[in-house]
Formats: structure tokens, C-alpha cells, sequence
């Protein structure tokens, strides 16, 4: 008798050899191999990548993200049953942030809504959610006349963030001369553009651009990408969509360091991402929302739109408005020395348990420990002192007002 | 960065020289990534070959500090609490205690230089 041993599936973007070959430090996130961060020794590292993307411009790898399409006569019809945004809203190239919920008023997952067509949607999904929220769509819009399609592995999608994101674009309008690389990792085509009016897209809006691929004056390769004005670190910034092949997706990577070089572009980890969004107050699955958190209690009442027809998880949520919440999301700052993390205790100032937090780290620019922590509504109040259980010892903390850090407006 | 043989090192990832200074090797330093805090006991505090005595984090995580023998703390290095980044720059420099060694012997069973960069290449390849 033989025993197949059941070993799990690591599983990877079509960027993994080229965060490898950058020596990249990889971790298991949510069973992706995927990059925390790159090595100091070509000026990164979690600090310096958040810095860069404060600053001038990095670039990630988010090809872990899902996509599913809803294309059909009542793909609206669809997208307004499943997700607590309005849809209708949505111009042709426009994208709204939204979530999927379940009868409970709690979140299946946050997602980017992009009308891509008349009655096309793509929604954006997290990366370890992706079957969950498939298989919850799917069998949540079975009513409707609309097609129901998981593009997950289709595509390899790069996020350029920064202030300096649109000029690095810009340039790769205009083409840009990429490195050479091992041809056993990358297409060995000379030249990269992706054709698009960057600069004239809107925040939260999608175009198409052309993406050629040449060597010499002679076009190799031309496809359609979708290029959109979004992003997960508060910052202006653009994710593009391409076709999730190694050797064109290698290509493109290498094509976008090389076209901000002049900018000063790094790659960018998870670890980046992560304490980027957090700075920004945007939420993170399993963190500040999952399904035993409600959309009142995670402050996402703007996204929510309860004057629109019916919803899943609406009528849960209107009884919920009533009862009123017994915890909600809070921003905070440490006023003594200590780093609040993930999962530690709040305590008030009698040392009472009230509460967790979510998500915690020191915060690379803004040069404070911060944290975003569930508390009783009753010590909400911007300026309520606190206290973080971090190793047994009670730090003092203090809940500040939130997103802890807002782009400048451009002037 | 070749590991200096003026000292002798832990599979936890500390050195220590014969007169009792501790801090974290280089390996350790990058892979923590940022060191942003670092937490060091009070001088005159006992500490005991295996078990913690601080804590050193980076902008991802935290790590417990290991003692590589029992001693007592002589002096906590001040400079880490306001530039822990001394740590990522010079990790075999940049120390954390200085200790008076119980038992000196307890330091025979740490490893050489040598043998705690075999040790390093070897986990890398887990």
C-alpha cells in the first residue's frame, strides 16, 4: 500500500521568479509564496519601500487579488443583490469601493467594483478570500441574467503608487528601453510602452490602455490592459492589469522600474503594503473586517448604501442601526514606549479588558507606533487615554482621530 | 559579512565576547528587516543562559532576545532606545548588555564563528 501525502499548495504569482532573482524576502501569505519585502542592499527594505511610496513611487505585486466578472443583461441587478454599494452610480469607467455581506450584515470580503461596460463588472477581490467570495457570488446571483466568471489567474496586476506614479506612467506612454534580464525569467523584447492617458484618468476610475512589447522599431506583442486609479496605500497610484504570462509579466515589472528610475521607484513587499494601508485606515480582511464584524462596527457606514434596493445583509443591518454597536474601530496612538500588535489586549485605565486590536505597527512615515483597535463606543472619544497589554506589561495609548495620514492635496 | 571569531554564538542568533558583551549577529539583523525597538533589562538583572531577557522589533515582528549563559547585566546599551537602526548598520558592533558571566564554562558549549555560519547555511536551506 502506497500513502500520497497531501502537501500544500504554495502557490505563485507569475512575478515569483523575479522577486527571487531580486532577492526578495518571501512569506506565506494566505498560501501565496509572495514578497514582504526586498533587500536593503538595492535600497530597500519595509521602511524605505513605505518612504519611496510617500514620496516618489513604488511598485507591487498584487497578482494575488481575484477578479470575477459579472457580464449579462442584469449584471446590475446582480452586483446591487450582493454588494452594499450602490452600483447604479456607476458611469462607464467608473470603480467604487464596496463589500460583499452575509445575512448577518457581516463581511464575506471588501471589493472594488469597476463598470467596465454597459452591463459589465469586475469586481476586485482579496487574495485569500478568492474561492470563498467566488463561490458566495456564484451562488448568490443565481436569479439573474448575467454570466459569472473567475478571471483570478488571468491576470497579473501591478500596482504603482505614489505621487510620482502618474509621471513614472506617463513615461512608459511615451516608451521606455528596458534592462535586459535572463531570458529563462523574462521576454527578451527590448522596448515597453502601454498606451493610455494616464494623467486624465480620475481617482476610482478605469481606461484601457494598449500595451506594446518591441524589439528594435518591430512590434513583438500587443495587448489590451486595463489600467485603473486605484490603489491600497493612500496614495495616488494606479493598478494595472496584464496578461498573467511569465515572460510578459517579467517584462512588464522590468519595464516599470526602468521607466521610474529617474523617480527613484523601488519594489515594494507585503510588509509595505501593509503599514501603508494602515496609515490610511483601510480596512484589512480578517483584521479590521470578517464575518463576526459588522459594516457599522468597522465604520464603512459611507459604502453602505441602505436607501438602495434590496441587499443581502441589509435587513440585519437596519436592526443592527437600532440596537446600536457594542464595539467600534478606533485609531491609536502610543504615548509610551511599545509597539501595540496584532491581537493584544485593551485595557481601560482600571485595567479592564475592553477591547483588541486589529492591526498594529510602527507607522515608517509618520514616525509614531500606531495601532486601530476595537473599543466599546463609550471610549471612542478622540483623546480617550488608554491602555495596550504588550508582554504583560500596560502601556499607555491614546485614541486619535483617523485616517492617520491623508495625502496632501494637490496644489 | 564574515561572522568576527573574538566571539562565540547561539542557534538563537546572539554573539557574545569572553568579557560578557551580547547583541545579535548580522544574520539576525536582516532577518528582522527595520529594527525600530528594542527592550533591554535593567543593569543588575539576573539573566539565565537560554531564557529571555528582551526583546528586539522590527516593523513586522518581534523577537525575544535569548541569554547565551547566565549572568548578571552590567550595563544596557542606551544608544538602541533612541536608534535602534544601529542594529541593521553594524549588528556586530551594535551591542544590547554587557553581563558578568556566572560560569564561564557555559560559554564551551556555544558555537564558533564557523560553526554558527555552517549553521546559517544550513537553515537556509529549510
Amino acid at each position: 500500500m502506497s500513502v500520497v501525502e497531501a502537501t500544500p499548495i504554495v502557490r505563485k504569482t507569475a512575478l515569483n521568479a523575479v522577486h527571487r532573482q531580486m532577492g526578495a524576502k518571501m512569506v506565506d501569505f494566505n498560501g501565496w509564496d509572495m514578497p514582504v519585502e526586498y533587500p536593503a542592499s538595492i535600497g530597500c527594505g519595509i521602511v524605505a519601500e513605505h518612504l519611496a511610496v510617500r514620496t516618489g513611487v513604488g511598485i507591487f505585486d498584487v497578482s494575488h487579488m481575484g477578479d470575477i466578472r459579472l457580464a449579462g443583461p442584469e449584471a446590475l441587478a446582480a452586483v446591487q443583490h450582493i454588494s452594499m454599494n450602490d452600483a447604479s452610480r456607476l458611469a462607464i469607467g467608473q470603480a467604487q469601493y464596496s463589500a460583499l455581506l452575509y445575512p448577518q450584515g457581516t463581511f464575506v470580503d471588501d471589493v472594488i467594483v469597476h463598470r467596465l461596460g454597459e452591463d459589465e463588472y469586475l469586481l476586485v477581490i482579496n487574495a485569500g478570500t478568492r474561492e470563498k467570495d467566488f463561490n458566495w457570488v456564484r451562488d448568490n446571483t443565481r436569479q439573474f441574467n448575467c454570466a459569472v466568471e473567475n478571471l483570478s489567474d488571468d491576470f497579473t496586476q501591478i500596482a504603482i503608487q505614489g505621487p510620482k506614479a502618474v509621471d513614472l506612467m506617463e513615461k512608459l506612454n511615451a516608451g521606455v528601453d528596458v534592462p535586459f534580464r535572463d531570458p529563462n525569467v523574462r521576454a527578451p523584447f527590448q522596448k515597453l510602452a502601454i498606451r493610455a492617458d494616464f494623467r486624465s484618468v480620475k481617482f476610482y476610475w478605469v481606461t484601457h490602455g494598449i500595451m506594446l512589447c518591441m524589439t528594435g522599431n518591430v512590434r513583438r506583442y500587443d495587448q489590451n490592459v486595463l489600467v485603473a486609479r486605484t490603489g491600497y496605500t493612500a496614495e495616488d497610484g494606479f493598478e494595472i492589469y496584464v496578461p498573467a504570462d511569465e515572460w510578459i509579466s517579467a517584462f512588464v515589472w522590468d519595464g516599470l522600474l526602468a521607466a521610474g528610475k529617474e523617480f527613484g521607484v523601488v519594489p515594494c513587499g507585503l510588509g509595505a503594503r501593509n503599514t501603508l494601508r494602515l496609515e490610511g485606515k483601510l480596512p484589512l480582511y480578517g483584521h479590521e473586517i470578517s464575518d463576526t464584524i459588522n459594516v457599522w462596527e468597522a465604520g464603512l457606514d459611507r459604502f453602505c448604501k441602505m436607501e438602495k434596493p434590496d441587499f443581502i445583509g441589509r435587513e440585519a443591518l437596519e436592526k443592527a442601526k437600532t440596537e446600536g454597536v457594542k464595539k467600534t474601530l478606533v485609531g491609536l496612538e502610543m504615548i509610551d514606549r511599545g509597539i501595540a500588535r496584532d491581537g493584544y489586549k485593551i485595557l481601560d485605565e482600571a485595567g479592564r479588558e475592553i477591547g483588541y486590536v486589529t492591526s498594529g505597527s510602527p507607522a515608517p512615515f509618520l514616525k509614531k507606533n500606531i495601532a486601530l483597535a476595537y473599543v466599546p463606543p463609550s471610549q471612542a472619544a478622540v483623546g480617550t487615554t488608554v491602555r495596550v497589554e504588550i508582554r504583560g506589561q500596560s502601556v499607555k495609548a491614546q485614541v486619535v482621530p483617523t485616517p492617520f495620514y491623508r495625502r496632501p492635496k494637490k496644489t | 559579512m564574515p561572522y568576527p571569531t573574538d566571539r562565540k554564538y547561539t542557534k538563537e542568533h546572539e554573539w557574545i565576547t569572553p568579557d560578557g558583551t551580547i547583541g545579535i549577529t548580522n544574520h539576525a539583523q536582516d532577518s528582522l528587516g527595520d529594527i525600530v525597538f528594542v527592550e533591554l533589562p535593567k543593569v543588575g538583572t539576573e539573566i539565565a543562559a537560554g531564557k529571555p531577557f528582551g526583546t528586539v522589533e522590527s516593523v513586522k515582528a518581534v523577537s525575544d532576545l535569548y541569554a547565551p549563559v547566565s549572568g548578571t547585566v552590567t550595563a544596557a546599551n542606551e544608544v538602541l532606545a533612541t536608534a535602534p537602526e544601529q542594529v541593521n548598520k553594524d549588528a556586530h558592533r551594535a551591542w544590547m548588555v554587557k553581563i558578568k558571566v556566572k560560569d564561564p564554562a557555559e560559554m564551551n558549549a556555544l558555537l564558533s564563528a564557523a560553526d554558527y555560519e555552517k549553521f546559517v547555511s544550513e537553515e537556509a536551506e529549510h
